[in-house]
């Protein structure tokens, strides 16, 4: 097997959560409620650990560095993650939006990966996926509660933090060079039918919320692409800064 | 995290006497132990005093968790990222706890939180200066940690039920915090020169705070007798200074770490920790919002409330009634 197929992947599925748990993190002490601050510090510390287990794969099984420097050290063209989770947190309805829409995508991707013939990566995707579970009932919760059942501004701001989300959130799913090859090798069913299974997924969710997918049979929506080729948004790389700052003082040193 | 229990604020005006009989019951159930719960009968002062107290409790925990909070994004490497974030999402966790606990003496929660942006109510004094460096979020976690859990532990004696319900729970989180703390002071006290520099300098800008961390000396400090004989005030500022130089002070010495006090030294004879005077007209200063990052801190809670006010305001049922929790 194509040991490049599979670090690619596991590299595109880390990224991602290390990006997005630094994200979700900048809600501690900011959130609209108290109880939401602790939501999301709860679910950003899950997929932390996500990021830093799925580098400890690639370090233990494909001989990558250990997690911390591979987080801490890269530059952004290294990285593989999607541009949706680059993002600064934004309005409350933006990242909860994008919570929704991400978490949804990440459900079916370990769905997806509980069979993957990589078997360290399927043990982990069983575990990841029961702490996913809980990341999209909040999500739901929140999507259908200010979508359905707050008052006309919520609704609004929901619907339109839904339109500007969706072509990043499209982004999530950058075809592979390796998908045909991960597919046909049974670890990971590809980008196109993960995409089409997470449709099947948001779809009643929004109806539950009376939010319009902004994605219509015939139109076409221009994706997000490039993450996953080291192309990124202008948020990335001042956010890797910051994010190594105390690191780089020193990156022998232990701390 | 939480000192200051020396700002006691005297009455403003002349109170309505409470029932003689009732209030001998009340103080005989506080003097047999008996905890006081919501819904029993309390004087209006011990009502007033305890919402005060927690209040200001539940304000310092959620402003203390902006200086360090402001690290999370900068913790470097997994361990120290993953800790830290989970450390000020107990500090957040300890506000909602306590502002439950105030709340069940009949004031809501963003009636105190106007109080807390208006400048109406205060909050711990220490979270008015910056914390510059990864060093300081190391000696906040430690050191004003472990003054916080002094604190809380004397206060968890107390006489009102829901309020040491919650310090018991606060103060398991707390001790990790200070193991926490103490970790990454170990670390970087053991570490390159430039680490050992970053933690020296932090606990040079950190001391002056910490040494008025619980409060004015008992000589100055206004609090009336009757709090202490209903339980609502514990300990003396005095007293809970001393407990902290005695436990740590040593701790810090062990690590080669000096104190930027040359009068520091405990007097063998007295038992008693001997220090130079801290600076109390800064801390009168600072308290009354003339400090580092008074106007910083309460900036981001009013933009945190005032972005996130939307979302509370279509939760909102306008058939439900407020109702006070019980604890």
């Amino acid at each position: 097997m194509n040991e490049a197929a599979i670090t690619d992947l596991i590299t595109r599925l880390a990224d991602d959560a290390l990006i997005i748990a630094h994200r979700n993190s900048e809600w501690t002490g900011l959130g609209p409620m108290l109880e939401e601050d602790i939501a999301f510090s709860s679910i950003a510390q899950d997929k932390l650990g996500h990021a830093q287990a799925l580098y400890n794969i690639l370090h233990t099984n494909f001989g990558q560095p250990d997690p911390d420097t591979v987080a801490f050290t890269r530059n952004e063209a290294q990285f593989r993650c999607c541009h949706l989770v680059e993002l600064p947190i934004g309005d409350y309805a933006f990242s909860l939006i994008r919570h929704f829409l991400h978490d949804a995508a990440e459900w079916v991707r370990y769905e997806a990966l509980e069979q993957s013939t990589v078997v360290p990566l399927a043990q982990l995707a069983r575990k990841i996926k029961g702490e996913i579970k809980y990341h999209l009932f909040h999500a739901k919760t929140w999507v259908v509660q200010l979508g359905a059942q707050g008052n006309e501004e919520s609704h609004a701001r929901m619907q339109s933090a839904l339109n500007e989300t969706f072509p990043l959130a499209l982004g999530m799913f950058e075809p592979s060079e390796f998908d045909g090859e991960l597919a046909a090798a049974g670890i990971y069913p590809g980008e196109g039918q993960v995409q089409q299974r997470w449709l099947e997924l948001i779809a009643p969710v929004l109806e539950q919320a009376t939010l319009r997918m902004p994605l219509v049979e015939g139109a076409d929506l221009a994706a997000s692409y490039g993450g996953r080729k080291g192309y990124h948004t202008v948020h990335l790389q001042p956010m890797l800064n910051e994010m190594a700052e105390v690191y780089r003082i020193d990156p022998a040193a232990e701390w | 995290m939480y000192g200051n229990l020396s700002i006691v604020d005297t009455p403003a005006g002349q109170q309505a006497a409470d029932d003689p009989e009732l209030l001998a019951a009340f103080e005989a159930r506080i003097d047999r132990g008996e905890k006081i719960e919501p819904h029993d009968w309390m004087p209006a002062e011990y009502r007033r005093q305890l919402i005060r107290m927690i209040e200001q409790h539940a304000h310092s925990e959620i402003i203390g968790a902006l200086p360090e909070g402001t690290w999370i994004t900068r913790a470097p490497g997994f361990k120290r990222k993953m800790a830290l974030m989970a450390k000020v999402q107990d500090e957040v966790g300890h506000a909602q706890l306590l502002y439950s606990a105030a709340e069940t003496l009949g004031k809501p929660r963003e009636a105190m939180i106007d109080d807390l942006l208006s400048g109406k109510s205060k909050y711990s004094n220490v979270f008015n200066y910056p914390a510059l460096t990864w060093a300081d979020t190391a000696v906040i976690a430690w050191l004003i940690d472990a003054g916080a859990i002094i604190n809380q532990h004397t206060n968890a004696k107390g006489s009102y039920g829901p309020y040491c319900r919650a310090l018991a729970r606060i103060c398991i989180e707390e001790s990790f915090h200070l193991k926490y703390g103490y970790d990454n002071v170990v670390t970087l006290a053991t570490g390159t020169p430039t680490q050992r520099a970053m933690l020296q300098e932090a606990l040079n800008r950190w001391w002056g705070p910490i040494m008025h961390f619980h409060g004015p000396p008992d000589k100055v400090s206004q609090h009336t007798e009757k709090l202490v004989r209903w339980k609502v005030k514990m300990a003396t500022n005095d007293a809970m200074r001393q407990e902290f130089l005695d436990t740590y002070v040593p701790k810090i010495w062990e690590l080669g770490l000096t104190v930027p006090d040359p009068n520091l030294r405990k007097n063998e004879e007295t038992g008693e920790w001997e220090f130079s005077d801290p600076d109390w007209d800064e801390f009168k200063r600072v308290i009354n919002g003339d400090g580092p990052c008074n106007a910083e801190r309460l900036a981001v809670r009013r933009m945190a409330e005032e972005q996130g006010r939307w979302v509370r305001q279509a939760l909102r049922k306008p058939n439900h009634a407020y109702v006070a929790p019980l604890s």
